[in-house]
């Protein structure tokens, strides 16, 4: 009780100080009196600390499920496995919330700590401007969710964490997102700030940098781990869905992505200055509308914690309010600040990176139609629509050849201008490329030119990277990024055409084949655990060697909330994965089994890996020579 | 030229402010809509087309059919060992006494000794009760767990649907729209 008390009284210091932080730094911008004292550093310390003291608190009402408090009340259980009392805590809309203000508090701190040689007058704007941010979503917190509110009487025992929820990737999912989604934020202030204090420069580019990686590597982090989590947990045995909630993440990362190549454009070059502060301030409009349409309930799914149209509207006229107002000031400054260098097109690394927005724009405005437009129709014709694979398969797909086959030759391309001189070498991997496609097209018995015409393209890519080692200025980041890419695309295309899966209704002693495999459904057995009973499948697959892999899937019974999970069995190999699910049908004699072998599914983990390993290496290399 | 420039500029600075501003309309016309997501209901059409079990007298009946004769249906799905479910009874207590609507209880995977001594504990504002043993009858309505309530038309639509305990805001609401 005490501790949600002081939890709760924290907040309201930290808005207190945010709102001190926020005069205090308007008045000395005003007086012209630009230097950030230690008090001002010092007072974003504390707003840090005051956010963290209540998330704190919030996880030890969770830890010793203080049912008093509503929050944990509606989410916990004390039958509850501890691991899971504390990621309960960011498994709801007010907890997750909390960690939301904790990471935007926390950036603002590691910002103003790492921009120390930076102009005074652009780091007291970009506090200014995160202070906005950061007092809209106190108050948001504080009034229409705030995570302390009290339940009089005391309750005995809490309503439980929804069971599909209950996972260890997903357990560390929300952090790592956030703070990637998050991240952004501090972009979006500096790039405002920098715009102002006419410092949108090298140096400038230099500084964000950091921030812009910083963001992407956790926003990849953070979508891998839905991914996963979706893959075994779900049990519908994919790894992305083209949900409305996956897109809203890759709406953000596929403009940090534009943005990454564009400030190494400008810290080079100090080209597409007003490009890259539109991207920047699209990027983050981009989280706030994934977080305004996550959270609002306006689309479904598991991460709607709570249908509150007025905590939509909320965020809704926030995020009106911030982009109206970057809006604004891009307008004002754009044409005092910015002599524009005249951007000629010439064969060179400018005109690749400049190639590689446009293609980017263009994928992120096919994922926000799809995202939006059904939407748009409810409300305007009120038509129920989905939006499905097909449709980003049509318009993604055919742009994706050209697009991996500028993404092969851009990085060998110089700044300024580039002289191409046609090697014996480049004809090779031409060669090697074919060779391997029509191998790849024919091994997975696809006669398609289209396929082909893929295939190329992205192992192209691969040779092209994969070249690039051999050069004597190694630019590791770009080399594994890219190479992580290609590799993606690649296992992501051979899984969509080399899956099988079969679905039957069977009986225990019965078995099926798939292939040239056999599956026998040996027995089931009912397991008690702390908060779920479980029916385990127990099967076994034979292959024509006759080895004998063991598989088993379960369909769990958890007890608060009471629900059903269906458990996945899966078991990897470095070519395919054997995915089995079983199901209870109603007249419980037969069991619904499916079971499923995905081709390369442990290379589409790996690959995406392999990216984000190369946005560490930008980072860690940062003072060296860093080309794209 | 510089001023043909300027225009063109400020041509599309407009567009793009009226984009914004429509944006925010439609986001906010999208949230006030009612939007009710269960997987298992069609077009919000609740399924009816199974037989139920009473609990008191163990009659079996076709749903479709209990729904019939009123405006409003209220589908409370409760069990006796749900500890919300005890709370939330008095809500539906008053909703019995203060509107028209037909109270239709689910008993979810509950044993009829127990649900009998809840409702004489706490009081029975159902007019009509059927058992769940399986839980099935609940995934018919898509319901998630307990407690759940539904308050359909009498097309069958579902008007609201409430998981977890009713609270004062809610009973207020089912109030509005059942008595107007």
């Amino acid at each position: 009780m005490i501790i949600s008390q002081l939890g709760y009284y924290s907040l309201i210091f930290g808005l207190l100080t945010s709102i001190f932080i926020f005069f205090n730094s308007s008045i000395q911008l005003k007086k012209n009196n630009l230097v950030i004292s230690d008090k001002t550093f010092s007072l974003i310390g504390f707003q840090f600390f005051f956010v963290l003291i209540s998330f704190i608190s919030l996880i030890y009402s969770f830890i010793i499920s203080d049912f008093s408090n509503e929050t944990v009340y509606n989410n916990s259980h004390t039958t509850k496995p501890l691991f899971y009392k504390i990621t309960g805590t960011w498994g709801n809309h007010e907890g997750s919330l909390l960690l939301w203000l904790l990471v935007l508090t926390g950036v603002l701190l590691g910002f103003i700590f790492k921009s120390r040689n930076e102009p005074n007058s652009y780091r007291l704007l970009t506090t200014l401007f995160h202070q906005i941010i950061v007092i809209g979503f106190f108050i948001f917190v504080l009034k229409t969710s705030n995570p302390f509110n009290e339940i009089f009487p005391v309750q005995t025992e809490g309503l439980g964490l929804n069971p599909i929820l209950q996972d260890p990737a997903l357990g560390i999912h929300p952090p790592i997102l956030y703070l990637g989604y998050v991240g952004t934020s501090i972009i979006f202030s500096a790039a405002l700030a920098s715009m102002i204090s006419n410092y949108v420069n090298k140096s400038w580019a230099k500084n964000i940098k950091f921030w812009i990686l910083f963001s992407w590597i956790f926003l990849t982090g953070g979508i891998l781990l839905g991914s996963i989590w979706a893959y075994y947990e779900l049990g519908w045995g994919g790894f992305w869905f083209w949900d409305p909630v996956e897109n809203v993440s890759l709406m953000p990362w596929l403009s940090l992505t534009a943005l990454l190549h564009c400030i190494v454009t400008l810290e080079k070059r100090e080209l597409f200055k007003k490009w890259t502060i539109v991207l920047c301030i699209i990027t983050f409009a981009l989280s706030m509308v994934g977080t305004f349409l996550v959270r609002s309930g306006i689309l479904n799914s598991v991460h709607t914690f709570a249908n509150d149209p007025s905590r939509g509207i909320y965020i809704l006229t926030f995020l009106l309010v911030l982009v109206l107002l970057s809006f604004v000031i891009f307008i004002i400054y754009e044409n005092k600040n910015f002599a524009q260098k005249s951007e000629i097109f010439t064969l060179s690394k400018e005109t690749a990176v400049l190639i590689n927005n446009w293609f980017i724009l263009y994928f992120l405005s096919v994922v926000l139609i799809g995202t939006i437009y059904p939407i748009f129709l409810d409300v305007i014709l009120d038509e129920q629509i989905s939006v499905g694979p097909p449709f980003y398969n049509k318009l993604i797909l055919p742009f994706l050849i050209p697009f991996v086959l500028f993404m092969s030759i851009g990085p060998s391309m110089k700044w300024i201008k580039t002289n191409f001189k046609f090697r014996a070498k480049s004809f090779f991997v031409i060669v090697f490329t074919m060779v391997l496609s029509f191998f790849t097209v024919y091994f997975i018995g696809e006669k398609n030119i289209f396929i082909l015409l893929l295939f190329i393209g992205f192992f192209y890519l691969l040779l092209k990277s994969l070249d690039q080692l051999r050069e004597k200025t190694k630019n590791f980041a770009q080399i594994f990024s890219h190479t992580g890419f290609s590799l993606l695309l690649i296992s992501i295309l051979l899984n969509s055409f080399s899956s099988r899966e079969i679905v039957k209704n069977i009986q225990v002693g019965e078995s099926f084949a798939l292939k040239n495999e056999k599956i026998i459904f040996k027995k089931i057995a009912i397991e008690k655990e702390k908060n779920y009973e479980s029916i385990v499948g127990f099967f076994e697959i034979l292959d024509d060697k006759n080895t004998i892999i063991n598989l088993q899937p379960e369909i769990r019974i958890y007890n608060e909330p009471e629900m059903a999970t269906s458990e996945a069995s899966i078991k990897t190999t470095l070519f395919k994965d054997r995915f089995i699910t079983i199901n209870i049908i109603k007249d419980q004699n037969f069991f619904n089994v499916r079971y499923q072998h995905k081709s390369f599914m442990i290379w589409i983990w790996i690959s995406t890996l392999i990216i984000m390993l190369g946005g560490m290496f930008a980072i860690f290399r940062k003072n060296k020579e860093v080309n794209i | 030229m510089q001023s043909l420039e300027k225009i063109k500029k400020s041509i599309f600075s407009l567009i793009i402010l009226i984009f914004l501003i429509i944006s925010f309309f439609v986001f906010k016309f999208a949230l006030q809509k009612e939007k009710i997501y269960s997987p298992k209901i069609s077009e919000n059409q609740i399924f009816t087309d199974f037989e139920v079990v009473g609990l008191v007298e163990e009659k079996q009946i076709n749903f479709s059919e209990v729904l019939t004769g009123k405006n409003f249906y209220l589908i409370n799905i409760w069990s006796s060992w749900c500890e919300p479910c005890k709370d939330e009874s008095e809500y539906l207590l008053e909703l019995k006494k203060n509107t028209p609507v037909m109270m239709i209880g689910v008993n979810y995977k509950d044993n009829k000794k127990n649900a009998l001594n809840f409702l004489k504990l706490y009081g029975n504002p159902f007019d009509q009760i059927f058992i769940d043993k399986q839980g099935t009858i609940s995934i018919n309505f898509g319901a998630y767990g307990v407690p759940e309530t539904f308050l359909i038309n009498e097309k069958n639509k579902v008007l609201k649907k409430y998981i977890g305990p009713l609270n004062d805001k809610d009973v207020y609401e089912i109030k509005n729209i059942t008595n107007n």
